[in-house]
């Protein structure tokens, strides 16, 4: 398979775009802020994004939807990440869907995220810092389980109508074994939902769980054997975090080149000082260099391939790294502007910074790289 | 896959086992220890010569060019096999050279049907080794200033002046050149010749490199008469071959920044040097946080290039984009050589001891500073991305 879209992906591509730009570019999200909006994104927008088919792009035809893959999720997400546009697709019509798919829960909940009535969020990090040393636990009490513990960062966890949780039925955090995932419906007795607006603006809560009950249906996939659904919902959201920088990044570095070619001092276009050329160069280097990992990332977990997971974390890392260096040059060479909220590159950085934490940073992944390679 | 592609790999495989020197399959460990082909074959070891010579039996040192001009004639995806399974076993590279992977490409765009029939056939068996004689010594990033020259004879060409940094001139059989045809214009008045090292008036002096090499040389040429067949592609329109040529050298050099196939000698070379603490990690933090953001850049960069060759492949590829694989390759291999030399401590810095192996890794570190300044430097890479890709403004 080359490595670049086909003509197909090309197409998504180019609606996708044509789609984004027009209905939800970042004076969209502006515009939320300002309001103070409570929900972090338009519900409006998402049930139009269900009706472009774009929440059924992972989920097979048999259960209604288009049944493509990663790289077509990716096209999607890129142009999300190029407006900053606000909206659970990350976690709902991808993450997910990768967990749920091929479960009983499948059937549940596809309908509704297909209509772009269901929003899911993820219950996985318990720190500061991403880890997959889970530690909430789940007892066994009655017909099901008791759960109790807390969550931190569950983006959309305010309004989200499903709740994908990781928790542990037994050994200890760090083990694989004794992870089980969840699916526990909004509005629970005994679930404290703290939702926090970050940086970015965009909504996650601390969530506690004192006693929680579930029944014992609420599991996805196997008791103690939920870490294969855990590694395709991260695999999934790693990648598709991944693409997502990728847009935020290749954003900013277009709005900044634009700005490199019109900003004039001493006479002439700011673009034409050589100092400014070549970390320009250098930038683009980087974000090529990202954007092949992320490519190839997608179609290997496409394609099922055992490389899959440490293309995942090189892609998730390269982002990480290109991204980065995308919003803060972006900012300096806008200059002093840049630093104003009036205008958007800052929006750029806040969104970058987000999405960098999510599902592990660039120091998780190199670190997980070392580690599958013995050192 | 297809059944064909199927056969074609296990008979690869087979052949290559069975015609593989052993001595072959490991890594080059310095520069001379590879082979460069050429006349004087006093110069390659008994296995160099076999393994070349089998090799290119079946075309298999340029084995995706023409079988008409010593090539295997394979398609892409043969190739590309071939190459995994020379991979697989690290086998050498049969034959490092010029020929191939600068001037081949030129002649095969712009050669006549004699010149290819010619030059093409001998840089496959390894027969001829080839210099490159750009630069001079007021034309480096400039190169297009260049003022060596050649005069219309009649039936030949006369070529005066001088050129520098002419890697292997010393060894070198040809040189591809370019020479000045016309003074009144700077780009459109270079013309590409074509010509035999023994030539009278041709006569080179080594460079000494910080390497303790000298792979390089003052090239001077006095009266030296080139035949007219000899030029390449039309009078003063050399500019074109050297820049196509020059897109291929780039290519090349940016491969560099690749890890080698089978294994990660990096990361194995850090771990025998400086070992593992009981959690199995490398027991120096900060290195091993070097080395490991190291590999995400080299990995995501080894995807990079694949996707240049598919694009390549597909006609898709912007045409400036060989200089950002050449930038981002090369800074990439001189971080890589850092971090050998930071990895291996003290052990490297031996010049010339044995255990050393002669200080190659201290003299392969010092080589690949030039990896960003051989075949145009990282700030004139930078500044074709932010002209041609960018469009920033002059
Ligand atoms: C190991 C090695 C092998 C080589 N092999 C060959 C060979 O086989 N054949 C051959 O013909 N040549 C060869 N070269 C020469 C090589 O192509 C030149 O060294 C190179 O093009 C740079 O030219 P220069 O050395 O004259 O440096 P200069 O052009 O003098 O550059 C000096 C510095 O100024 C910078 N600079 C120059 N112009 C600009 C600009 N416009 N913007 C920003 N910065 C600029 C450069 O980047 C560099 O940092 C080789 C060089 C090396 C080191």
């Amino acid at each position: 398979m080359p490595l670049f879209l086909n003509d197909e992906q090309t197409m998504l591509r180019d609606t996708a775009k044509e789609y984004v730009a027009e209905h939800a570019p970042v004076g969209h999200m502006r515009r939320l802020r300002d309001a103070k909006d409570a929900t972090g994104f338009d519900r409006t927008l998402w049930k139009s994004f269900a009706e472009m088919g774009f929440t059924g792009i992972l989920i097979p035809e048999a259960d209604g939807g288009l049944g493509l893959g990663h790289v077509e999720a990716g096209v999607v997400l890129e142009e999300i990440g190029r407006n900053l546009t606000p909206s659970p697709f990350l976690t709902t019509a991808v993450a997910a869907v990768s967990a749920l798919g091929g479960t009983a829960h499948a059937a549940r909940w596809f309908p509704g995220i297909l209509s772009g009535d269901t929003v899911a969020a993820l219950a996985i990090d318990e720190g500061p810092k991403h880890r997959t040393d889970i530690a909430l636990k789940a007892e066994r009490a009655g017909n099901g389980f008791r759960l109790s513990g807390t969550k931190r960062f569950v983006t959309h966890g305010h309004v989200a109508d499903l709740l994908i949780v990781a928790a542990r039925t037994a050994g200890a955090a760090g083990e694989k074994d004794g992870v089980t995932l969840f699916a526990v419906e909004a509005g629970a007795a005994g679930l404290a939902n703290d939702p926090q607006r970050l940086a970015d603006s965009s909504f996650a809560s601390r969530l506690t769980f004192d006693g929680v009950e579930v029944d014992a249906d609420a599991v996805i996939g196997e008791v103690d054997g939920g870490w294969s659904g855990l590694t395709r919902l991260l695999a999934a959201g790693r990648t598709g975090a991944s693409a997502e920088m990728l847009g935020v990044g290749g954003g900013a570095m277009d709005m900044t080149v634009a700005y490199l070619k019109e900003r004039k001092q001493f006479g002439v276009p700011i673009g034409s000082f050589q100092a400014l050329q070549h970390r320009a160069a250098h930038l683009y280097s980087e974000m090529e260099v990202a954007r092949a990992a992320t490519l190839k990332a997608q179609q290997l977990l496409d394609a099922s391939d055992p490389g899959a997971d440490a293309a995942v974390s090189v892609a998730k890392a390269m982002t990480g790294l290109a991204t980065t260096l995308s919003v803060q040059e972006g900012i300096q060479m806008h200059g002093g502007i840049g630093m104003t909220d009036e205008y958007d590159i800052g929006f750029y950085m806040k969104r970058a910074r987000v999405l960098a934490e999510m599902f592990g940073d660039t120091n998780f992944h190199t670190d997980q790289l070392a580690r599958a390679a013995g050192y | 896959m297809t059944q064909d592609l199927e056969t074609f790999r296990s008979e690869t495989r087979a052949w290559l086992e069975e015609n593989c020197p052993p001595s072959m399959r490991e890594p080059v460990r310095s520069e001379k220890d590879a082979c460069w082909g050429g006349r004087d074959q006093s110069m390659l070891t008994p296995d160099q010569k076999l393994w070349m010579d089998r090799m290119a039996a079946r075309g298999w040192t340029v084995p995706d060019w023409p079988k008409a001009y010593g090539g295997g004639g394979l398609s892409a995806a043969e190739t590309k096999i071939l190459r995994e399974e020379m991979a697989r076993i690290r086998a050498r590279n049969p034959l490092n050279s010029f020929g191939i992977s600068m001037l081949g490409p030129a002649l095969l765009k712009y050669g006549t049907e004699e010149q290819k029939l010619d030059h093409l056939t001998k840089i496959a068996r390894g027969e001829i080794r080839w210099c490159q004689g750009y630069s001079e010594p007021n034309a480096g990033s400039d190169l297009a200033g260049l003022a060596a020259s050649a005069e219309d004879k009649g039936d030949h060409f006369l070529v005066n002046g001088q050129k520098v940094w002419t890697s292997y001139a010393d060894k070198a059989d040809w040189i591809f050149c370019l020479v000045r045809t016309d003074r009144t214009t700077k780009q459109g008045g270079i013309s590409f010749v074509l010509f035999d090292m023994a030539s009278e008036g041709v006569s080179t002096k080594p460079i000494l490199l910080i390497s303790g090499y000298s792979p390089f040389c003052e090239t001077f040429m006095d009266n030296v008469k080139v035949p007219k067949a000899n030029l390449v592609h039309e009078l003063n329109k050399g500019w074109d071959v050297a820049k196509y040529l020059l897109g291929h050298e780039r290519e090349m050099i940016s491969g560099m920044g690749l890890s080698s196939p089978g294994g990660n000698p990096l990361i194995d070379g850090a771990i025998a040097a400086i070992g593992l603490d009981h959690d199995g990690r490398l027991a120096d933090p900060l290195l091993r946080a070097s080395l490991a953001l190291f590999e995400v850049r080299s990995k995501a960069f080894g995807m990079m290039s694949e996707r240049f060759i598919d694009e390549l492949k597909a006609g898709r590829s912007h045409p400036a984009q060989p200089s950002m694989m050449k930038y981002y390759g090369t800074e990439l291999n001189k971080a890589r050589h850092e971090l050998i030399m930071a990895a291996g401590g003290t052990d490297t810095l031996e010049w010339e001891s044995d255990a050393s192996n002669g200080g190659a890794a201290a003299r392969a570190w010092l080589r690949t500073k030039a990896n960003s300044i051989e075949g145009g430097t990282s700030e004139v890479q930078l500044n074709i991305i932010a002209k041609r890709i960018l469009e920033l403004p002059s």
